[in-house]
């Protein structure tokens, strides 16, 4: 009795994996965890960078702007963790409020470029012709500069403060969001119950955002995922030419810039940043690797 | 050859679409550009003597077609910080540019495509785990943290290399490494995943079963199939390397264009940064024209599927 049961979930099991289509995103979640433990790892230490930004007043032993001008540049020792720096202020207490700025510029341009980027590829893709002619060649056009000097170029227009810098990244990632978003759309548009939807008189506007875009979500997490350290990256690149975060404002970008002096003197004030960036950027391009092999089996590696 | 025809007439929106979104972004900034040029101290008689002279009195979309006019043949304005044309400057940056980009590609493939190999070959081994896990890292590695760390260890502790750019091809090799680092990790792992995916095809099986040795194989039949994404994705790193050049350039004060562009922003010299942006970005479409072409000439199923 037991036995022929266990012989049904098993074939049932094989069954669905087989059709594949009919995991939900919670259960290719979990099957993510289970098989690639390196992505797992990263979720949970991007949840941890997450977490120490939110409660950095908390953690940081020393206030953000605290100054100790006898304790200059210090070596990192049991007091300061990682130095001081020219000012006397405590970097491990600077990085941890650095990081607040760092991971919100992360994030918040990317979902407002998905955001354009999902209403530009589904436009295009549904209404194709002429709108999508339009559209796809502001996408080459914004795909064609690149990208740092794009965002350069906003900073130059805008003129260099943080919330410019939010504008400037969020204008640079939006187009490859609406080629994907487009392409997804012009196959989907052709299936049977975007049909029936069409034929029962549902608008446009709500096929396109209830019936076709559920259908994207999976590529939009991916793209979402590593859309994140592009844009840790650009700002703290920009940050590090100086056209970015202004001071008194900290992101990690910005006090490798000023680090930068002390290079061959005090190497750990750039490069103890330098390092919070990378495993960052490294946990979120493992999480988003992971996100692609196990939501997303057409996407190319 | 059609096709390509196709392909290079298609671009010509595109170039005029960067042409105005660079020129209209670089106007709408509030206030009379030639008064900004001056600076404090001037008179009215200096400003509309200035900005007749600029053209800044005439409507936006004549200036449009005169800047687009100049800029065919090669007249990208004057800077306003050093009074020179810009297209003379850019040019004095270009060889260093280039010499800088050729140099990381260079050390890119060559890299990327030797370990992306063994990779493939030693499969899921040690070695392959170390080599995909350290591509990765240089992926994620900020362009400026890999010019700091190698201007650290090499230059300042080793002492093997110059600190910066001298003029030698020595000085040009650390900023070469740290641009062509990221590309290396991407060449590597594209490298790894084709030739894998073309090692499953039949006829690999087959040269295999005639006798060929492994190595012969993946030389002579495998590698050649599996180099086509990665000579498209190589192409289309350009973009991005062009941008990392900004950095490179920054850190190992090498006065080409990202640098040009850099202190452009910083001087606010608007035409240099105009004309900058609008070179690269033509460096960009070209490069990528190129690949489509090198693609096509590579893989003869592209052109017939047109």
């Amino acid at each position: 009795m037991f036995e022929h049961e266990d012989k049904n979930m098993a074939l049932n099991e094989d069954l669905q994996s087989q059709i594949g289509e009919r995991d939900g995103i919670r259960d290719k979640l979990k099957r993510m965890c289970r098989e690639n433990p390196l992505a797992a790892v990263s979720a949970v230490v991007i949840a941890i960078i997450i977490l120490m930004a939110i409660f950095a007043p908390v953690i940081a032993p020393y206030g953000e702007a605290e100054q100790d001008l006898i304790n200059r540049l210090q070596a990192p020792s049991a007091e300061h963790w990682l130095g001081t720096d020219e000012l006397g202020r405590d970097l491990f207490s600077r990085m941890l409020y650095g990081s607040r700025l760092s991971i919100t510029i992360g994030i918040l341009p990317s979902l407002i470029s998905l955001t354009i980027g999902v209403v530009a590829g589904l436009a295009a893709g549904y209404f194709g012709g002429w709108v999508d002619y339009v559209i796809m060649r502001v996408a080459d056009v914004m795909l064609s500069i690149p990208s740092l000097i794009l965002a350069m170029v906003v900073m130059y227009t805008l003129g260099t403060s943080t919330v410019n810098l939010f504008i400037a990244l969020s204008m640079t990632g939006w187009s490859s969001v609406a080629r994907v978003v487009r392409s997804q759309t012009l196959s989907i548009k052709q299936s049977e119950y975007v049909e029936a939807a069409r034929s029962i008189g549902v608008g446009r506007w709500k096929i396109m955002f209830r019936h076709i875009l559920p259908n994207c979500i999976p590529s939009l997490i991916v793209l979402f995922t590593l859309n994140v350290p592009s844009a840790i990256l650009s700002e703290s690149s920009l940050s590090f030419l100086g056209i970015g975060v202004k001071v008194p404002a900290a992101s990690w970008g910005l006090i490798v810039n000023q680090g930068r002096q002390f290079l061959f003197t005090q190497p750990w004030l750039c490069l103890a940043p330098c390092v919070a960036i990378m495993i960052v950027v490294l946990a979120f391009n493992f999480l988003g690797d992971g996100l692609r092999d196990a939501l997303d089996p057409y996407m190319q590696r | 050859m059609k096709y390509f025809l196709k392909r290079v007439i298609g671009t010509i929106p595109v170039l005029l679409g960067v042409v105005l979104l660079i020129f209209v972004m670089l106007r709408i900034i509030p206030g009379n550009p030639v008064v900004i040029l001056l600076g404090e101290h001037y008179d009215q008689a200096t400003i509309d003597r200035l900005t007749d002279l600029m053209g800044y009195d005439q409507p936006i979309l004549l200036q449009f077609v005169n800047y687009v006019k100049g800029a065919l043949v090669g007249d990208l304005g004057v800077s306003y910080k050093y009074s020179r044309p810009v297209t003379e400057m850019i040019m004095e940056a270009l060889p260093y540019t280039i010499r800088l980009a050729l140099m990381a590609v260079v050390f890119a493939w060559g890299l990327g495509l030797i370990t992306g190999i063994i990779a493939a070959v030693k499969k899921n081994n040690f070695i392959d785990r170390m080599f995909m896990g350290v591509s990765l890292l240089g992926v994620s590695m900020p362009i400026f943290m890999t010019s700091l760390l190698l201007q650290y260890i090499f230059a300042f502790k080793l002492g093997w290399l110059p600190m910066t750019e001298e003029g030698t091809f020595a000085s040009m090799i650390l900023p070469a490494i740290a641009l062509g680092w990221n590309s290396a990790g991407s060449v590597a792992r594209m490298t790894r995943s084709s030739l894998i995916e073309v090692m499953q095809a039949d006829y690999i099986d087959t040269a295999r079963a005639k006798g060929l040795r492994k190595g012969a194989v993946i030389i002579g039949h495998a590698l050649k199939n599996s180099l086509l994404p990665v000579v498209t994705m190589m192409a289309l790193q350009l973009s991005s390397m062009l941008s990392g050049a900004v950095i490179t350039e920054s850190v190992f004060a090498i006065p080409g264009i990202g640098r040009l562009a850099t202190t452009a922003i910083n001087n606010r010299d608007m035409p240099v940064l105009q004309g900058t942006v609008l070179f690269t970005t033509v460096i960009v479409i070209a490069g990528n024209l190129l690949a489509d072409f090198l693609y096509s000439v590579l893989d003869p199923r592209i052109r017939k599927g047109d």
